[in-house]
């Protein structure tokens, strides 16, 4: 039997972008628009043709990214808002923790929102009664369960919510991510709670961003994108599936990213080297001042041009995201107007927050410079990428040996690093632990990503 | 319609916890707590009658002790009057509920008319003791159709509650200009004059005013000597405040699904 079913539900929300920018009731009605301007000027399908069921007892979790309508979804079988077409049914007590204690009043004390929250969620006075000390002592509230819910701090205002949600005893039970609300005990609690409805066999629907906890938790997920079902079925498969579009995209942001800051670099195209006078010294932006003083932007005399830089990670192919421990590739394609034999080639390392992790040069490195004519290709090779997870930046030049920028390209690229290690910091130094045998371990397990800090 | 209709008895508990809560909250924090239920129509009293009672000299026959007859009116047309400006907000105010809870929302508007209704209970009292002091001519048959006045009354504001309510969901205007289609309202009833005032040619214009006909009703039970004359109009008030309501929760009802989105 199934507890909810869903049957090829769309959801559309209207946008009335004009109305509500421009128009009132008084110049509505003085234009005479204002039957126009009732009519939605655009449509948004939050929620497009999806189908799918959980039988009863099943814990059913809903993964996707912010904006995919996994929230409106869950709206739907709760019965705040109808599909615009096709039919949800659900069967039984339903009871969604969406916004936790949405009804209390701040005036007015703990124990009568308890009341009035647990009416409103379809209890009895008297059934609140027989549950309120229960209610009272999960939420760890007891001593302040007189005091005006003014005064409660978020979480316990969230924790009073919760309580009073999950002991409404639904049959079905509809989660919008809210385990992120209280500290560490008090999410151990909900997670217990959540094991004894299971094994009570409710049914849970779930949606969330903690994709261990669908792994862990779930009997079958669905993974929305833009309103649209993109798979369903075995929770750990989907999860791969969804984690491995998101890498996708966040590469196509990335290179995207890239291509804006290299354009917006070179918007005045630099005037061909040889009309340059050798008087000239700096184009485009202006360097800054202080070398270590980061900010985006290319400047030099373009005497010699830096005109492409790839990474290329260990599969030989150019990307943005690699794996930490991997092998690393900055190619630049360099072209020299004339032959010249004053030149440097640098690189620096930066994090996100444009604090510098290394940076070095040809003349750093003692290479003596000879000759540099026409075009060719630059490669700085790093064997291991001993980062940790997070996003880098590059900056590449090309330059004379007293510092004169022939082109200067700082903070112009972006990567990003990723780790199955959640460690913190900037540098992962290759390293091993070693333990006497007195110490030991359990034997290793699989990582479960997305939960908390992971292992 | 008729099915969520008959849903409304199942939320009387709802209703019933949220208008204790709306009274408690409202004096929650302040130094006189209830008393100001009987302070603020007082204060009312006092206001209007030192305005037409000496300011602008008030020496209609017939309506003395003049501040006695403007508390007949305006004791109810308070009731009335915040009811509707409240409800016109309750959605707006009440979204989380209606946009994170699934939550029968026409709860809002009826809760807001009935803790106003309390409100009007708890300046009886006040209303009583003037009446005695100042020995008013009551009879108990007159009495007797005091509750049916309060009954017309209820579902009269009920219906118009729900209706701007829904209504300012979709446009935001109607709370601007609800604050003085009151005002004007209140002017254009006898609560401040006798309705004998106004020219016997404009009485048809004065007998459309729903309102006319309940203040001059709880003037006559209350105020006036003899017999409650008024009783036809009363009921034929009466009737319309059925058809009002149902329509309001009509209204209400087609309107329904668009609170969730709109709110």
């Amino acid at each position: 039997m199934n507890a909810i079913e869903v049957d090829r539900v769309t959801k559309v929300y209207r946008r009335y972008t004009r109305r509500r920018q421009f128009a009132t009731l008084k110049s509505a009605l003085l234009t005479g628009t204002i039957v126009r301007d009732l009519r939605p000027d655009e449509t948004l399908a939050a929620v497009r043709d999806v189908s799918f069921r959980v039988p009863a007892g099943c814990t059913f979790g809903v993964i996707g990214r912010n904006g995919s309508g996994k929230s409106t979804m869950l709206k739907l079988v709760a019965g705040i808002t109808k599909p615009t077409e096709g039919q949800v049914r659900v069967d039984g007590r339903v009871s969604a923790l969406i916004e936790l204690g949405a009804g209390f009043h701040p005036e007015i004390s703990g124990r009568e929102n308890v009341f009035i929250n647990g009416i409103m969620l379809g209890l009895t006075k008297r059934e609140i009664t027989r549950r309120f000390d229960e209610i009272v002592d999960f939420a760890d509230l007891r001593d302040f369960i007189d005091a005006p819910v003014k005064t409660y701090s978020s979480g316990m205002y969230m924790r009073l919510g919760f309580a009073v949600a999950i002991h409404v005893d639904p049959d079905i039970l509809l989660i919008d991510e809210v385990l992120a609300v209280g500290d560490e005990a008090f999410t151990h609690k909900c997670l217990d709670k959540f094991a004894e409805f299971r094994r009570r066999g409710k049914t849970i629907l779930l949606v969330t961003h903690a994709l261990g906890l669908v792994e862990r938790f779930c009997d079958e997920a669905l993974w929305l994108d833009s309103g649209q079902a993109r798979g369903a079925g075995d929770p750990r498969r989907v999860v791969a599936q969804y984690i491995t579009d998101v890498a996708k995209s966040e590469e196509q942001q990335l290179a995207a990213h890239d291509a804006r800051a290299r354009q917006a670099a070179s918007i005045e195209t630099p005037v061909p080297a040889a009309a340059v006078p050798a008087a000239r010294a700096v184009s485009d932006d202006q360097a800054p001042r202080n070398m270590f003083q980061a900010t985006e932007g290319r400047w030099g005399s373009r005497e010699v041009e830096i005109t492409d830089v790839t990474l290329v990670g260990e599969d030989g192919q150019p990307g943005h995201i690699f794996q930490s421990g991997e092998r690393l590739e900055v190619r630049l394609k360099v072209r020299a107007a004339e032959p010249t034999r004053d030149f440097v080639f640098g690189i620096g390392l930066f994090t996100a927050e444009a604090v510098l992790i290394h940076g070095t040069n040809t003349g750093l490195e003692e290479y003596q410079p000879d000759e540099l004519a026409g075009e060719g290709e630059v490669r700085f090779l790093i064997d291991r990428l001993d980062l940790v997870e997070g996003t880098y930046k590059l900056d590449v030049a090309v330059h004379k040996a007293d510092g004169y920028p022939y082109d200067y390209h700082r903070l112009l690229y972006s990567f990003r690093v990723k780790s199955h290690t959640k460690d913190v910091g900037i540098y992962r130094p290759a390293h091993r632990w070693s333990f006497s045998p007195s110490i030991r371990f359990k034997p290793a397990q699989a990582p479960t990503p997305g939960l908390g800090t992971g292992r | 319609m008729f099915r969520n209709l008959a849903q409304l008895v199942r939320y009387r508990a709802l209703i019933q916890s949220l208008v204790a809560r709306e009274l408690k909250a409202r004096y929650r924090g302040s130094v006189l707590g209830f008393f100001w239920s009987f302070v603020n129509p007082l204060l009312l009293l006092l206001v209007y009658s030192f305005v037409f009672a000496y300011v602008l000299k008030n020496t209609a026959k017939g309506i003395q002790p003049y501040a006695l007859f403007l508390f007949c009116g305006l004791l109810p047309w308070t009731w009335f009057s915040s009811s509707l400006l409240e409800s016109s907000n309750v959605l707006i105010s009440g979204g989380n509920l209606i946009k994170k809870v699934l939550f029968p929302a026409e709860v809002l508007p009826i809760v807001t008319v009935l803790a106003n209704m309390v409100h009007f209970f708890l300046g009886l009292p006040i209303l009583g003791l003037f009446l005695i002091g100042y020995h008013a001519p009551l009879t108990l048959g007159e009495i007797a159709w005091f509750p049916v006045v309060i009954f017309v009354q209820l579902l009269l504001t009920l219906g118009l509650a729900l209706i701007v309510s829904a209504l300012t969901v979709h446009f935001r205007d109607i709370r601007d200009i609800l604050g003085n289609l009151v005002t004007f309202w209140f002017f254009a009833t006898p609560i401040i004059y006798p309705y004998t005032l106004i020219d016997a040619k404009y009485r048809w214009v004065q007998n459309l005013n729903p309102f006319t006909h309940l203040a001059i009703s709880y003037q006559e039970i209350l105020f006036f000597p003899g017999p409650f004359g008024h009783w036809k109009w009363l009921l034929a008030l009466g009737g319309a405040s059925v058809v009002l309501f149902l329509f309001g929760y009509f209204l209400f009802d087609r309107l329904r699904d668009s609170f969730a989105e709109e709110v």
